[in-house]
Order: structure tokens, then sequence, then C-alpha cells
């Protein structure tokens, strides 16, 4: 199989299996026992945490462990939202946002919080100017996203995080599909809060993290015992928090390398469909965009068929966001970046990652135009 | 022409039912590349959302979940395609117009006829697949002049051939359905041998969307209550009652009328621009004759008039009639006993012995002629 669907999921990185695997053999333990075997996976839970701290420009107390992606980006609206009070009742936030962040954002609209959500120009990107000038003084977060999940597309978080400090609100960064792959510092771009999630970095599925800055006030969403400092109740994922911190340590110290193999695969990508296939738009802002996401639109093809033919060739990719059923919905991002819904149909992303080559590359470019042209035609 | 026998790329169309799943199994045996689809016809989730609960429809998100854990237990690929749109347009705006309009539709034969057939037939095209196969019990025979037939399926209790009267010979010649020859006692075993997860599973509902079964409400949530409201009157115009929406009514109901009588009373038409619902005795339900529109043939088309068999609802036995063909896809039938209950947007189907000539929609009995 050909695999080109890395902002999807990642397969484990062997180095990081080797880390945490101990962890479901000998080292077991439950991190809050006051015996050995609690001490000692204790001592690895915070290990990874300061560690992860380090690459991420934070503290290590300001790191909470999560499920997931989701699972942080819900703790970080609804917490700030409920630890509010009645001081506030407005989040700022734009349309192109996963659905983690765009839902739970809807949910807290239906219980009575005002939810300005901007517009994105074709490139994806959302207005500053607009951005600054929809705060007001019940304004308690803005939430937007590091990297766009579909188009790859790199928000200027920093002038974000600007905007937020000079208004003294919070800034949550989404940034599930930018860690790993492009430099992050929570610090330089004042970010209040940021989530991540590991298995799109090469760590398992079902762990993900929350920086929640010193001075953020913030209300656990799942109450229980005293893990992560009374923010995160439920005993640790120890195996899963160590395989995080490995993973972004590998992901980290491969950084500049890895983006510019993947960034030049990506880009043979690209000019390869454009060479072979008439008809396509690239979707998303060319410059500032993930080294490893491409979005096309196939002009007069249902993206469906596309990947089903893909599918059947032995090439994963994806297109917008499919439901629970698996069915595939019309793109909410490619929508708000105006892209005609003609085209926005038959919009395929590749994302590519650390197992990819020069000859998945070949493999692509041998069996996409000809499924194209046959779709096409019929 | 396609050898049928040969190994060929096959797309199943999976409910998550018995009968689609034993279809995929079956082929798969035979040696196919089979693929298997489920068609996402209304979206679920907005359901369970604003009642908190499962959605009770044929094709609800369960049953692609079983469709897909049987297309998983038989390791072959599994897609879901999403015809929301279509389907809202094509059959349930269709469903709703209809009875507003005073007449009984019946939506399983539209979803055959634009969504199964047309545009699930394109998926499967799309996907390079030789068939599309479904679980339908009825049969396709390829005759000696190269012309596909459409035959009754052998379990007479569970023949569908009803719904299929629109099928064109393109559209014969790509489909396969290999539960023809079967009774549904066989399917259940051999869903059984095949040790499909959906062998206990029971029949699906009447109408896919419509849940419980109750299209009142379901007309009223979509459309408003009590439109149409107005009189009962006999066929000289004597009031007799009130109603509460001309679509509750279809022809030759007894029940719901509440209008007391000294014999039983039948719903003989619907006038929607009157608001009126017309009730006579049973030997006023009696037709002779229906005008069929949209008529198609799938046997080659008669020049005059011929004597076949007919049935006007899918639950009925065949009768005699005559067919004369009519310019613009139309033709009158004329029963050789008169029929009960001529009931306008039901389906006309046209027979010789177990072959499906074709068919048409009803379009008007003499009551709103």
């Amino acid at each position: 199989m050909i695999y080109m669907d890395y902002n999807a999921t990642t397969p484990v990185h062997p180095e990081v299996l080797e880390a945490f695997l101990p962890f479901y053999r000998d080292s077991f333990g439950n991190p809050s026992s006051i015996h050995l075997a609690g001490r000692r996976v204790k001592a690895a839970v915070e290990e990874a945490r300061e560690r992860l701290a380090g690459f991420l420009g934070c503290e290590p107390v300001e790191v909470i462990f999560t499920s997931g992606g989701t699972e942080a980006d819900n703790l970080a609206i609804k917490g700030v939202a409920a630890a509010q009070g009645g001081k506030g009742n407005h989040i700022i936030t734009t349309r192109v946002e996963h659905p983690a962040v765009l839902n739970t954002c809807l949910y807290l609209e239906q219980k009575g919080y005002d939810v300005t959500r901007l517009e994105v120009d074709r490139e994806g990107l959302p207005d500053l100017a607009r951005l600054e000038a929809s705060i007001t003084g019940r304004t308690i977060l803005i939430s937007a996203m590091f990297a766009n999940n579909e188009t790859g597309t790199i928000f200027p978080v920093r002038e974000i995080g600007e905007i937020a400090s000079r208004h003294r609100i919070c800034f949550h960064c989404d940034a599930v599909q930018a860690a790993g792959k492009i430099p992050i510092d929570c610090r330089e771009m004042n970010a209040s809060l940021l989530a991540l999630s590991g298995h799109k970095l090469g760590a398992p599925q079902g762990i993900g993290a929350l920086v929640v800055r010193r001075g953020v006030k913030l209300h656990p969403l799942i109450h229980g015992g005293a893990q992560e400092r009374n923010r995160r109740g439920g005993t640790e994922n120890v195996a899963g928090i160590v395989a995080l911190a490995k993973a972004y340590e590998l992901a980290q110290g491969s950084l500049a390398a890895e983006s510019r193999r993947i960034g030049g695969l990506r880009d043979r990508l690209e000019q390869g469909i454009m060479a072979r296939v008439p008809d396509v738009l690239i979707n998303g802002d060319g410059k500032r965009r993930l080294p490893n996401t491409v979005n096309i639109s196939f002009a007069g093809v249902d993206a469906d068929s596309l990947l089903a033919n893909l599918d059947l060739a032995g090439i994963a990719v994806s297109s917008g966001a499919a439901c629970s059923s698996g069915v595939l919905r019309s793109s909410h991002v490619l929508s708000a970046m105006g892209v005609e819904p003609s085209l926005a149909k038959g919009s395929i992303r590749f994302s590519l990652g650390r197992e990819n080559d020069e000859a998945d590359l070949e493999g692509l470019l041998s069996r996409l135009p000809g499924i194209v042209e046959r779709l096409r035609a019929s | 022409m396609k050898n049928r026998n040969d190994k060929k790329r096959v797309v199943v169309a999976m409910s998550g039912g018995v009968d689609s799943s034993v279809t995929a199994a079956l082929l798969q045996e035979q040696g196919h590349e089979v693929i298997g689809i489920s068609m996402q016809v209304w979206d679920y989730a907005k359901f369970a959302a604003a009642d908190g609960e499962k959605f009770g429809a044929c094709c609800s998100l369960d049953d692609i979940h079983d469709a897909r854990r049987v297309a998983e237990q038989l390791g072959i690929p599994f897609y879901v395609v999403n015809f929301e749109e279509e389907f809202q347009r094509l059959v349930i705006d269709d469903f709703t117009a209809e009875y507003f309009r005073g007449r009984t539709p019946n939506p399983c034969v539209r979803c055959n006829q634009w969504i199964k057939f047309e545009l699930l037939l394109k998926k499967a095209r799309e996907l390079a697949a030789d068939f599309l196969a479904t679980g339908h019990y009825a049969r396709i025979a390829h005759d000696a002049s190269g012309r596909f037939r459409l035959l009754k399926g052998v379990d007479e209790g569970k023949d569908q051939s009803y719904f299929l009267f629109t099928l064109k010979q393109e559209q014969l010649a790509a489909t396969l359905f290999p539960l023809g020859g079967m009774t549904k006692q066989e399917v259940r075993r051999l869903a059984a041998g095949f040790g499909l997860r959906v062998a206990e599973k029971g029949e699906s509902q009447e109408i896919c969307f419509v849940p419980d079964d109750d299209y009142i409400r379901f007309l009223e949530e979509a459309c408003g209550k009590d439109r149409l409201s107005g009189d009962i009157v006999d066929r000289r115009g004597n009031l007799l009652g009130r109603h509460h929406g001309t679509y509750r009514y279809t022809v030759g109901q007894r029940k719901g009328l509440g209008v007391a009588h000294p014999h039983p009373l039948y719903v003989l038409g619907v006038d929607t621009a009157r608001k009126e619902v017309i009730v006579g005795g049973r030997d006023e339900l009696s037709g002779d004759r229906l005008i069929a529109a949209e008529v198609n043939w799938i046997a080659p088309p008669p020049d005059s008039v011929i004597e076949a068999a007919c049935k006007i609802r899918y639950r009925q036995k065949q009768v005699a009639c005559r067919i004369l063909p009519l310019t613009g896809d139309r033709a009158e039938v004329r029963f050789l006993k008169g029929e009960k209950a001529i009931t306008p947007g039901q389906a006309v189907v046209f027979y010789r012995e177990d072959e499906v000539l074709g068919g048409g929609w009803i379009e008007g009995n003499s009551c709103n002629e």
C-alpha cells in the first residue's frame, strides 16, 4: 500500500514503539501509587513532561496530558469558558477550524455564548484586522489553528498571539497538524493554550496534550483524581505519554531534514500531477503551507469515486471530512475559502510522511492520471 | 457482450440486511471481485441529535454499520456513498408532493429508478465494475435476440419485480440479482451457512425514511399540520363529515373516516383542489380501466392492444387485462373484471406469466376524471 494520508494518522515510529512497549510489559504501575512500581512510572511520566515542555517552549507544569487532540481542544475551550464565570461570553474562532474546535464552539453557542467565526480568504487565511476588530469587552478566547488539516495552510499564529496578548485575551492554538512538522514555540507565539495529538507525529492513537500557560484560568473537563494537578482526572496513559515525548523528540531532531525531504517529495508530487492531469487546481496558500500537504481539486470528478479507485489501486489518500458512517461530506474548509462547490467535491488531500519515498511518488503518478481520465470520461 | 460467468468486478449494494449480505457472499464464493457499497440517503446524525435516539429506518446508521461489518467479515472493500441530497430531491420531495397532490406514491420504485439503478450504477461504473448486484428477488434473463428480460423471483411471497419495472435495457445489462432463483428460506439458510453476522436479522420496514411507518406524522413534520383539511363527501357532493388533511387518505381506505353511515364507506378518491375526500360504498370502489403514464416497456413495446396481466399494487395477485399503448409513453389498461381501489400514484406493472413486460404510473381512476 502507498500510504499518503499522514494528516489522518501516522504509523508508530519503531523507536517510539521501543520506548513505550516496556510500559506495557515489565514497567507497569500507577503513577499515583507510593510503592516502587508507582514511583518508577511516575518518574517516566514526569521526565516525558519535562522533555515535551522543553520542545514546546513552556514549563513542565504547563503540560496536561489528554486522550488526544480533540480532548485537548475541548479542555481548552470549555475549560477557559467555564473558568471565566460571568466575566465574558464571547469566543472568536475561524470557519476553517477542525471539528474539535468548531463543534465545541457550537456547543457553547447553544449554551448561550457568543461565537464569532472569522471568514478566510482564497488561501484559507483570516484577516487579522477583522480579527482585532471583532474583539469586544466580553471576549474571553481566540481559538485559531496553527496549520489547516485539509490544505496545510499555516496561520500567522505569532501575529494572532500578539493581538490576543495586547488585548489580554487567551489565545488557544490547535497545533495538532503543525506538531512534528514545523517548529512550535508557545512563548514566542504568545499562545495561552496549545493542543497537540500523538498519532499525527508517530506516537500511537489515544494520547495528546494541552499546554496551559501559567496564569490561564481553566476548569477541568474530566473530574476525578488529582492527576495532572487536578486539571484532568483519570489514571495517566503512561505508555502513551512516554510515546508522545519520544515521538516529539524524534520529529524535532529530524525536522529540518525531513521537511526538506518531504517538502521536495510533495513539490514533485504536485508538479507531477499538474503535468499529467489537466484541469486541476491547488487549494491553499502555496507559500505558507505545511511541507507535507497538498490539496488538489480535480474538475469533473467526484472525490469519493477517486478515493475508492485509488484505494482499490492500493493508494491511501483522503478528502474533506468523513462522518460517522464513513460517508464524505463537502469540505467546510474549501467552502469557506470560496472554492466552487463543483471543484470542492472533487478535492483530494495528499499528506506525506516519514515512510514515503520516490517509489511511492512514481506509484501514485503512474496510476492517478488514468483513473482521473476514466472518471472524467464516464 | 460480457460473459456473465467469468470473474468480474461486481459492486454489491449493501444495506446491512440479510439479502444484500448473502448477495455479496454468494458472488464472492463464485470467484468474483466484490466491492460493497452502502448508500447514505439520510442525514442520520441530524435525527439522532434532534430526539437523542436512534432513527429507526432501513438504511439507518446501524445498518451501514452492519453492512461494514459484513464487508469486513468477507474481506471485501467497502465504501459509503452520499446520496442525501439526491434522495431528498428525487424520492422524498416526490413522496410528499404526491401526497399533497392527492396521490399515493411508491418511493421504493422511485428509489430504484433514480437512485439505485441510476446514481449507484454510475458509481459502480466509476469503480470500473462490470456489474451492480442487489439483493432483489427478481431474475434477469438474456434471450437469443440479445434482449434482457425481467422475471419474477421464484419465491412468490418475496418477488420484488413490481419495484423494478422502470429498468431499461442498459441497466438490466449491467445488473445482477443473485437471489432471484431462491426462496427467502434458502437465503436465510445460506446466511447461516456463510456464518454472516446478520443471519438472524429481521426484515426491513416499509418505507426506509418514514419512522415507525407513520407517514402522516412524517408529512406533517415536513410540511405542517392540518394542511388541506376539508369535507368528506359522497359522489353526489353530499356532505358527510370533516377531515384533517386529504393526504391522510388513500383510495380504498375504510378506517379513520369518522363518518357514521348505514353501510361501510371507502375512500374513492381525493380532490385536493376542493380539499375533498370522496367516499362511497364498496361497489363504487371498482373500476374497469386506468391510464398509466411514464410507461416503460422492458419487453418490446407493442404497437396495438395486447392481452396480459397486471398488478396495481405490490401485495396483490396479478389480474388479466388488456393494454392499449397510447402516445406519449402512456397506456390504457382495461381489466377483464372490475378492479378495486385503483390508486393514482401507485405503479401498474404489466406481466405475462413470470415476465415483467413493463409498467407505468397510475394517473387517474374514474373518480378523478
